[in-house]
Formats: C-alpha cells, sequence, structure tokens
C-alpha cells in the first residue's frame, strides 16, 4: 500500500498546481523509497528511463517547418482555403478530419497528421475560421475542440492497425498467459468501438454546428 | 543503418541552435533548459543513468526557477507562395518514407521507420522553403524556437512521465492497484467483473497515463482469472475492449501530456486542461460503450 504515496503525490501536486516537473520528480523519489529503494537507485532507473524515452521529445523537430510556414502566413491561406468553400462548418469540417485521422490510423500511419504537424497549423486555424463565419466567439474552444478530435480519431483507429504497439503488447501479454491469438482477431475487435467513437463525437460536432445557428437566428432576432 | 541515432542528431540540433539563438537574445533560462535537451539528445547513450538522473533533476531546477519566459508574439506575412503544398510535405514524407522504408530493412532501421521518415520530411521540407520561399534554414529555427518557448518546460513533460512509469513498475504500484481491484469485485456478478475490470483500466490509465501500463496489470487481477477463465469470455475482445477502456481514460488525464496537455500549449490555450475539457463527454459515453459490449459479449 505504501507505494501508492507517489499516485497521491501526483494527485495532490496537479491539484494545488504546483510544476508539474518538480510533482513528477517528487512522486518518484516517494514511490522507490516507499518501495525501500535506495535514492541513488531511484535516480539511475528515472535517467536510464528518461534516455530510452527521448523518441517522445524528438517531434519538436518539426517545428522549424511549422513556425517557418506561419511566419510567411500559412494560417492565414488554411483560413482562407475555408473561406472559400461554402457549406464548410466547423463541425463537418472536424467529423471530416475525424475520420481522415480514424482512417489513416488503421492503416497504421500514424504519424501522417498531428498536433504539431497539422493541427496547430492547419486544422485549428480552419476550425476557426469555420466556426467564426458561423457566429461563433468562443475561438479558445473551438481550438481545444480541434486537438481533442485529432487523439480521439488517433486512439480509435489505430488498434484497428494489427502491427501498432498496443495490438503486440496484448499479444506479448496473452502469450504469458499460454493463451495464443492472432493480431488480426484482436485488431477486428477494435472496429465496435471506433464506429461508437465516430458517431458519438459526430454527435457532438453536429450539435456544435446546430447551437451556433441557433444563437445566430437568436441575434439575428434580438437586433 | 540509419535510425534513432540519426533522428536524435537532427532533434539534437534543432535544440542546440535554439540554445544559442535563446543565448543571443539573452534569454538565458530557455536557453539553458534547450541546451540541456540538446545535451540529452546528443551524449544521453554516453553519460550513463545517474548522469541523465542528475540531467533530469537539471531540467526540473530550471523549469521551477521561473526564468524560462514565453515565445514572443511575431506579425505573421501576407501569404505568398504554396504553404499548403509545403505544409503537405512533412505528412507526405512520413506517409511515403514509412512505405518506402520498410522495403530496405538493411540502410533504415525497420522499428524506427516513421521517425527516420518525419526527420527526412524536415529536412527536407527546409529546403523546399529555402528554394522556393527564400526563407533559409536559421530562419526556420528562429520560428521555430518562438513556437518551442511557446511550450515551455511542458515539452519535456511527456518524458518525464514516461520516466515515472519506469519508476512505479520497479516499485510494484501495478500488483498493489490490481489486488485493490480485484479485492473489489462481488462474486458470481459478470456484470461487476466487467464493470471493474473497464473502470479500472481507465481509471489505472489515468493514474499513469497511459493504458499500455495499465493492461498487464488489469489483465492479471481481473481480465485473464474471472472474465476468461471463470466466466469463459472469449480472450480477444477481453483484450482488445478493455485496451479501449484505457483509452477512454488516456483522454481524461493530464498525465498524457504528450496527447492533452502539450497541444494546449501548442494551441496556446489560456486553460492548460482545456483539450481534456473538450475530450471528456466523448470519452464517457465512450467507456460506457466499451464496458456494455464486453459485458454483452461474455455474458
Amino acid at each position: 500500500m505504501l507505494v501508492l504515496s507517489g499516485v497521491a503525490v501526483i494527485a495532490l501536486g496537479f491539484l494545488l498546481r504546483f510544476n508539474p516537473l518538480l510533482v513528477i520528480v517528487v512522486a518518484a523519489l516517494v514511490t522507490g523509497l516507499a518501495a525501500g529503494l535506495d535514492p541513488l537507485a531511484v535516480l539511475a532507473r528515472f535517467g536510464h528511463a528518461f534516455n530510452e524515452t527521448r523518441y517522445v521529445t524528438a517531434i519538436y523537430m518539426v517545428l522549424p517547418v511549422i513556425g517557418l510556414l506561419e511566419r510567411s502566413g500559412l494560417q492565414a491561406r488554411a483560413r482562407s482555403l475555408v473561406a472559400g468553400l461554402k457549406g464548410l462548418t466547423v463541425g463537418r469540417l472536424l467529423a471530416g478530419y475525424l475520420l481522415f485521422r480514424q482512417l489513416s490510423a488503421a492503416l497504421g500511419l500514424n504519424a501522417v497528421a498531428g498536433h504539431a504537424q497539422t493541427v496547430r497549423p492547419l486544422v485549428a486555424p480552419m476550425a476557426e475560421a469555420a466556426a467564426e463565419g458561423q457566429g461563433a466567439t468562443d475561438t479558445e474552444r473551438v481550438r481545444a475542440l480541434a486537438a481533442a478530435t485529432d487523439n480521439i480519431g488517433l486512439f480509435f483507429g489505430e488498434d484497428i492497425f494489427i502491427a501498432i504497439g498496443s495490438i503486440l503488447l496484448m499479444k506479448g501479454v496473452l502469450d504469458g498467459y499460454g493463451i495464443h491469438i492472432e493480431p488480426f482477431h484482436l485488431s477486428v475487435w477494435a472496429i465496435p468501438t471506433a464506429i461508437a467513437a465516430f458517431l458519438i463525437h459526430g454527435v457532438r460536432l453536429w450539435l456544435l454546428d446546430r447551437g451556433l445557428a441557433r444563437a445566430r437566428v437568436r441575434a439575428g432576432a434580438s437586433r | 543503418m540509419i535510425g534513432l541515432g540519426f533522428v536524435y542528431l537532427v532533434a539534437g540540433s534543432f535544440f542546440a541552435a535554439c540554445a544559442i539563438l535563446g543565448a543571443a537574445d539573452r534569454r538565458w533560462g530557455n536557453a539553458l533548459f534547450h541546451a540541456l535537451l540538446a545535451v540529452s539528445f546528443f551524449f544521453g547513450d554516453r553519460i550513463g543513468d545517474v548522469g541523465n538522473g542528475v540531467l533530469v533533476l537539471a531540467l526540473v531546477a530550471v523549469a521551477t526557477s521561473g526564468r524560462m519566459r514565453r515565445g514572443e508574439p511575431v506579425e505573421p506575412t501576407s501569404p505568398q507562395g504554396p504553404l499548403l503544398a509545403l505544409a503537405l510535405v512533412i505528412p507526405a514524407a512520413a506517409l511515403g518514407g514509412t512505405l518506402l522504408f520498410k522495403q530496405v530493412p538493411a540502410l533504415v532501421d525497420p522499428g524506427q521507420v516513421t521517425l527516420v521518415a518525419l526527420a527526412v520530411g524536415v529536412l527536407l521540407a527546409l529546403a523546399l522553403c529555402w528554394l522556393i520561399l527564400r526563407r533559409t534554414p536559421v530562419e526556420g529555427v528562429r520560428a521555430g524556437r518562438r513556437l518551442l518557448d511557446e511550450i515551455g518546460w511542458a515539452a519535456v513533460m511527456p518524458q518525464l512521465l514516461a520516466s515515472l512509469g519506469a519508476v512505479f513498475a520497479l516499485a510494484g504500484v501495478g500488483e498493489v492497484v490490481g489486488g485493490l481491484v480485484g479485492g473489489a469485485i462481488p462474486d458470481g456478478s459478470v456484470l461487476g467483473a466487467t464493470i471493474a475490470y473497464g473502470l479500472g483500466m481507465a481509471l489505472f490509465t489515468v493514474v499513469m497515463g497511459n493504458a499500455f501500463a495499465a493492461f498487464p496489470v488489469m489483465a492479471a487481477a481481473v481480465g485473464i482469472p474471472l472474465l476468461v477463465r471463470h466466466y469463459g469470455g472469449d480472450p480477444a475482445p477481453v483484450a482488445a475492449i478493455g485496451m479501449l477502456a484505457g483509452f477512454c481514460g488516456t483522454l481524461l488525464t493530464p498525465m498524457a501530456a504528450n496527447f492533452n496537455i502539450v497541444p494546449a500549449a501548442l494551441l496556446e490555450l489560456k486553460d492548460r486542461y482545456g483539450v481534456i475539457r473538450a475530450q471528456a463527454a466523448t470519452a464517457l459515453p465512450l467507456l460506457l460503450f466499451n464496458i456494455l459490449l464486453l459485458w454483452w459479449v461474455i455474458r
């Protein structure tokens, strides 16, 4: 039970809004000490894992390209693209992106899109432009929804691809119990949830469009 | 063979250049932070485990010093040139490279094709921007440095959380949580066991920030002994739908920083938890769907 004190440190630290990096390091130290490890061993384990997971941070190498294109006016160009498409609402745009992200992830093409590669330079400004065209004022929420749509599309598409890490992990764990399953059988069972994810998020996006349209009618009537 | 070494050289060079430009602009906190990142990417394999641990402590010290400043705003010029086409160079290179590099396993490490393709895409896109837009790679690094400063110390949070997961595993946190969940299930109830498994996957993922860490624990505590062995459930849906219940948890937690916290910084949201708030209304019904689907399959 004592080893759960690190989890408590995380929860409290995030709740009290301490710097998250500090909270994480303290939680690691507390957990290690509670498990009876000596502090230097915890530091070494933490350092080793940090070095092994550098690939997570390597994605920022795309920022020079994104920054350069933004300085050259990429976001304005993405907005004018939306303005030129009649009938494109923020809900339809994001639903289309959701479908694209699910399908490409289902083919194993996870890195084709992402927050740095596509959401910040393209999807978020396009969604904002579409929402503004529908009379939206809270564009912060639209940007957040663009990022959310990317995550949902990725998570509930990628498990349909048979060679993705999570499928291989499941196969490995089941093998350990003497249960042998082909990756294909695991990936098939990701399809119902993928469809449910598209429908649930799609309904939310449709409600967003409808809400914007109603607000506009009200604003028009009160004028 | 081209692999992670090449990727880390490209990324490390960007961080090193950010450090130099930051120092030139007298943004000392940011420059030191990026210099430490460059050291990690260039020399991480040579400084040993304790050396890397000390490097992490130094990164955290700089991050908590309050000396890191936000990126300074710049006004973009009016759009000129084939910007949308250039924006698609990196995604296209990731797509093409992933398919192409798999054919030459002797040249490119088969396990790292996507990251290598991304790095190649970045270099290609920078070269094309230079040729077509007449904007030099140095300008690119300067613009990228501003975006990286916008993300700030949150940039390394995903990597730190992954490392915390390693310490959790070493300390046996998973077994304790699995035992707690396993002990909370009423006897003889398929629905009760399914709810414990699905909710347990989601909750433990919220704590760990990663469904991968939760799966072996919940499989050992509930999935295999109860759902598969005791109630005779098909192991394929038990595993697959359990993992997807975990993904619903990933949408709800600041611990999954690369999906939930970094994008909030990257999109310059005022609310650090804005992306999680936008996801909750999809994640919770979907979690319910997963639990009901699994119950329907097993019963």
